[in-house]
């Protein structure tokens, strides 16, 4: 197989893009969610709004002025509202929000997200800086896309602490722990694009990237993954994606191919 | 977690003199207002609109056995821990912020059970602060259920809604001793003016106890009387004012500056090649050393400041 004209960091971005429909409102992260954010606003989402944690509203993003966080008035250039952390935070309680961008140090199964913890919380061997805002968005967010590199010590059977809610153990724990709203709905790695099994809960895999093999993506991951009986393929991104997406981020700042 | 009594809240603000006065004071007499073993609460978030020039003052005075609660916790924390001042951090995320990576002094002090890192929420800790600002001893939400942040929160309660019977997670209330926050204007009364991200300044000044303000400048009053609707926080809740013009630097002020990322290069380097003999060298340089704020702010460099301006500023420019 012919080497593939996108980097994995860049497929990454176009897969998360396409999920975004147009009209709805997203929480941009800063870095490689908020480059999706806009490439779907580019490509297929013209109406698509974006809220940062720090309070912002439909801010205006140009090209190579890229906000480094989301808490900093780099983030708040020609928005629409500037408002309180708590209230913007707030407008997914009340159903405004319909996709969050997550990411963490662990994942595991059933889409639960660490970024608080490795190794035993009462005796770690490392302390993550946090949550931030990844429980809020991961509780109410109506739908939320994990971007994450595709490593074994990433992909495990339970993260050491669940910092960000997904399905908890399964089933209905979710629902059962009071959280009705919401849920990871797809994870995008470099491998491939993967859901979630209606009933269960477990993470399964929706679609393959080009060339990659159903070995690749079990030696990667750290747990029992479920796989359709026949796998499809992703379809590749397109020149034209491509093109955009790197006007949004010329000097690959962000897109930047992690190593393999 | 321990929500304050009720009637002692109330007796707080009994106790201000809530009529209006002036009360611009040195950073130095507004600082003294902090007692050792105080929970402080500081405005902004992350490296925006943190009252730095408060942080400074609360280190060189010594202070001890602070709790430390914050929305986001920069560089600002690393400080107040290698200094001594804190042992308790209440927040949701600490670290220098995303393009410098993981606080080595944060990593040190809490995987050395040196002090405390209490994880809440980013939301939570917004809602705990309104809590304490509305006069109630705690706010249900929606979210902080199901998770680990919950099962590391012991004292955190549940309940089955009266109304719905859906299950909800009770935040409490969290009132501040005493509130740090900086601003751009604000007049001798404590009328505070902001531009720009609001944070949980708002909920902050009214959950907290006693109040310190410091502003990039003063005004008149009658300049807050010709825009009274910029007004934020009102007067009486707070009681001291500081003018300190670039009080939040290295990190930044909406309008005013970005932050002096020399300034932060220099002391992210210091820390993560140094460790905390790093923070100690930049403490002993930029903190204990310097005799006034203003002598801290010649320390960073007319360029470094100027450049900070120019791009702080420039967010009005088009």
């Amino acid at each position: 197989m012919t080497k593939p004209n996108y980097n994995t960091a860049e497929m990454v971005c176009v897969m998360s893009a396409r999920f975004l429909e147009d009209g709805k409102i997203v929480f941009g992260g800063a870095g490689m969610p908020l480059i999706s954010c806009i490439l779907a606003q580019k490509m297929h989402a013209p109406r698509l709004t974006i809220l940062f944690e720090g309070g912002v509203i439909g801010p205006h993003i140009e090209v190579g002025r890229m906000p480094p966080s989301t808490n900093e008035q780099r983030a708040a250039r020609r928005a629409n509202m500037l408002l309180s952390i708590t209230d913007i935070l707030l407008l997914q309680q009340r159903g405004y929000v319909d996709y969050g961008f997550l990411g963490g140090a662990q994942i595991d199964m059933h889409g639960n997200l660490n970024s608080s913890f490795i190794g035993d919380p009462d005796n770690p061997k490392v302390r993550l800086p946090g949550t931030g805002g990844a429980n809020d968005i991961a509780s109410l967010a109506s739908k939320i896309l994990v971007s994450m590199h595709h490593e074994k010590k990433r992909f495990v059977e339970h993260v050491d602490f669940v910092t960000a809610p997904g399905y908890l153990r399964g089933g209905d724990t979710r629902k059962k722990a009071g959280l009705t709203a919401g849920g990871p709905y797809k994870v995008i790695t470099h491998l491939g694009i993967f859901g979630f099994d209606e009933r269960s809960k477990r993470m399964r895999v929706e679609t393959l990237h080009p060339g990659v093999s159903v070995e690749e993506v079990k030696e990667r991951t750290g747990f029992e993954l479920l796989f359709p009986a026949k796998i499809d393929y992703t379809k590749a991104p397109t020149d034209e994606e491509l093109r955009v997406l790197r006007q949004l981020d010329p000097d690959q700042i962000y897109t930047r191919p992690k190593e393999e | 977690m321990m929500v304050k009594p009720y009637a002692e809240l109330r007796d707080a603000i009994d106790k201000k003199d809530r009529g209006l006065r002036e009360k611009v004071v040195s950073l130095k007499d507004a600082i003294a207002l902090v007692k050792d073993g105080d929970t402080i609460a500081s405005g902004g978030c992350h490296y925006s609109r943190t009252p730095m020039a408060a942080v400074w003052e609360i280190i060189r005075q010594k202070k001890k056995d602070l709790t430390y609660c914050r929305s986001i916790t920069s560089t600002e924390g690393d400080l107040l821990l290698v200094a001594g001042a804190v042992k308790h951090v209440v927040t949701s995320w600490f670290s220098a912020g995303v393009t410098w990576g993981v606080s080595a002094v944060m990593r040190h002090y809490t995987e050395k059970k040196l002090a405390v890192y209490e994880e809440w929420s980013h939301m939570a800790m917004g809602l705990r602060f309104r809590a304490g600002g509305l006069g109630i001893p705690f706010i249900p939400t929606r979210a902080m259920l199901g998770s680990d942040l919950v099962s590391r929160l012991p004292g955190l309660k549940e309940m089955d809604c009266p109304y719905t019977g859906e299950r909800l997670s009770l935040l409490p209330a969290l009132n501040p001793d005493v509130a740090i926050l900086h601003t751009q204007r604000c007049d001798p009364y404590g009328n505070v003016q902001s531009d720009g991200l609001p944070f949980m300044d708002q909920d902050i000044a009214m959950a907290a106890d006693k109040v310190i303000v410091t502003t990039e400048r003063i005004i008149s009053n009658d300049q807050v009387r010709r825009r009274p609707d910029q007004t934020k926080i009102p007067f009486f809740c707070v009681d001291a004012v500081v003018e300190v013009p670039y009080g939040c630097l290295p990190h930044e002020c909406y309008g005013e500056y970005q932050p002096d990322f020399v300034n932060m290069d220099s002391y992210v380097k210091l820390m993560k090649s140094r460790g905390l003999d790093g923070v100690r060298e930049y403490l002993d340089k930029y903190v204990y050393a310097p005799p006034s704020w203003n002598d801290y702010l010649a320390l960073n460099g007319f360029k470094n400041i100027l450049e900070a301006t120019i791009q702080g500023r420039g967010i009005y420019n088009d």
